[in-house]
């Protein structure tokens, strides 16, 4: 078993090429730049750290960012996997362009996603106006961010639900159905345990990228310490007054959130790919 | 049979919110951008895009888009070929490293480059020495949207690679194929349609980056402003019409990549 192993390796040519390609782009563009973050952040002295990330300004762009973050993820799963289920179990007019512009905010940059938005929602906007009728402000308030967040997080839920929809049989449903299930025994018990992982999957790429988001976020949420500053404007306004210490702080507590997500999302992600693969 | 009697008035009921959730979401705010960029009219809409810093802002974002998918087109052919063609030990590592920067706020990203290049870095003499300018300068903001795209072309084409197994390139090697022709014959074939698709949201990102970008940029007009900071600046200038008539260029440009997108997916979709 190991000669053959090893004699696949050289059936095909090109390892040693393509190896020595990745593995110096790697290092120029992602392993030297993370490795200057840990060489810096090892310069800080603890009690220095604590102390910037625990600022009472810097704790409430936490919180901010998080309920904002989290606030727009669940809207996203429940938004994504209803879109979801209606592309992949439903033809109607215009089906195909409503598949197509579910990645519009991939393809969109984020800051003219945020000025468009912001300037919808502010007072004199379309939707700013009609709002402000009932007393609701969406531009430069929390509801804002949210709003922004679960612009930019929609495709995630969408895309990680709808390949495991597709997949799906019918007939589980037919069976359900034929066993006497009614249709939300059959949504809870049958379809749901399913696409579990996936729209977790979903939610935690929209949840994660919910917190770094900048672009879209930084012109709607109005930027007001301590009520509508998110984490990375934080770290954006530091590095303004080049307090690299205080900025790679913050940031650190970032990462090892971001790091927690990606890790739930990878042994989701496994067990998924188990589900589409038919494995488990 | 049932079932689909069933969902019939629900079916119109979850058609309907999720119509008018992305109407509100997605159509409303392009409708909006539009709308402001031409409602002075068109002349005012000529103006400020053929404006001498909307033009030089619209010219290193093309520069910085074509360098940034040219470099992530090579890495990521590569990376994809040395991931789903050989057994080694790393591998996991490598293919987490590659995907680390999706999970990266674009923020931290242009952080890990000033921290890189900057001032208090151990490279810092060195660059001094050679006379380059990285950060606050136009290679910063290269790096930085090189970095943020990364992984999405071997993204693209990994999962199909990985399908398609190994077989056919082992066929070819065998009977004497050199690495480029079976490269160029066996494998490019298979992967065309997922490699364009790769390079079209590489693009999209690209263009739009804002973040890392704004971070490592001087914001200096004209030099290192490309089209999303210079209408940050106009917008933060309350220069709406301007703002908004640069902002149509961007999504118009968005529009056309997600024709691309469907296009290529259908076409790759046909040929799986």
């Amino acid at each position: 078993m190991k000669e053959k192993r090893r004699k696949n390796k050289r059936v095909i040519p090109g390892f040693g090429l393509s190896l020595g390609i990745t593995i110096t782009m790697l290092g120029l563009i992602v392993i030297i730049p993370l490795c200057s973050l840990v060489i810096f952040s090892a310069k800080l002295s603890l009690s220095e750290f604590i102390a910037t990330v625990t600022r009472p300004r810097v704790l409430a762009s936490y919180a901010v960012s998080f309920e904002t973050a989290a606030i727009a993820a669940v809207i996203d799963a429940v938004m994504g996997m209803m879109i979801a289920w209606v592309l992949v179990r439903y033809d109607f007019p215009g089906k195909a362009f409503m598949n197509g512009i579910i990645e519009l905010p991939f393809a969109l940059p984020t800051a003219v996603a945020g000025i468009a938005l912001t300037h919808l929602t502010s007072t004199k906007g379309w939707v700013g106006a009609l709002f402000e009728q009932f007393g609701i402000e969406i531009a430069y308030t929390r509801l804002g961010i949210t709003i922004a967040l679960i612009f930019v997080g929609i495709p995630f839920v969408v895309r990680a639900v709808q390949p495991v929809l597709e997949k799906l049989d019918v007939q589980y449903e037919e069976a359900a159905n034929i066993l006497g299930a009614n249709s939300r025994q059959t949504m809870f018990r049958v379809i749901l345990p399913e696409i579990a992982p996936s729209l977790i999957a979903g939610f935690t790429m929209s949840f994660a990228r919910g917190l770094g988001e900048y672009g879209s976020v930084v012109f709607i949420a109005g930027n007001t310490p301590y009520e509508t500053e998110i984490a990375p404007l934080m770290i954006m306004s530091e590095l303004q007054e080049f307090d690299y210490a205080s900025a790679t702080s913050i940031a650190l507590v970032m990462l090892f959130a971001a790091f927690v997500i990606l890790f739930v999302n990878a042994v989701v992600q496994s067990r998924a790919s188990k589900i589409v693969n038919g494995i488990a | 049979m049932e079932i689909r009697k069933n969902s019939g008035v629900g079916k119109w009921i979850l058609i309907g919110v999720s119509t008018v959730f992305l109407v509100v979401m997605l159509i409303l705010p392009l409708v909006y951008v539009m709308a402001t960029a031409f409602g002075e009219g068109i002349k005012v809409f000529m103006a400020a895009v053929t404006d001498e810093y909307a033009l030089k802002a619209i010219g290193l974002t093309i520069k910085v888009t074509v360098i940034a998918v040219a470099v992530n087109t090579i890495f990521g052919m590569f990376a994809s070929w040395c991931i789903t063609r050989f057994q080694f030990k790393g591998k996991k590592v490598i293919s987490t490293l590659i995907d680390l920067p999706l999970t990266v706020s674009p923020v931290i990203a242009g952080l890990i480059y000033v921290l890189t290049f900057g001032r208090q870095s151990i490279l810092y003499p060195y660059l001094q020495k050679a006379n380059m300018k990285v950060i606050f300068a136009v290679p910063g903001i290269v790096l930085a949207t090189i970095f943020v795209t990364f992984p999405f072309i071997s993204r693209e084409i990994i999962p199909v690679l990985n399908a398609q197994g190994t077989d056919e390139e082992e066929a070819a090697a065998l009977m004497g194929a050199k690495g480029f022709t079976i490269f160029r014959k066996v494998t490019f074939p298979h992967i065309k349609w997922a490699l364009l698709y790769g390079i079209v949201l590489c693009t999209a990102r690209a263009m739009g980056e804002f973040g890392a970008v704004s971070v490592l940029s001087g914001h200096l007009q004209g030099k290192t402003s490309t089209m999303p900071l210079y209408i940050e600046m106009l917008y933060q200038g309350y220069e709406y019409t301007g703002a908004f008539a640069v902002s149509a260029i961007l999504v118009l440009m968005a529009v056309i990549i997600l024709i691309l997108k469907s296009v290529l997916e259908y076409k790759g979709k046909k040929e799986a």
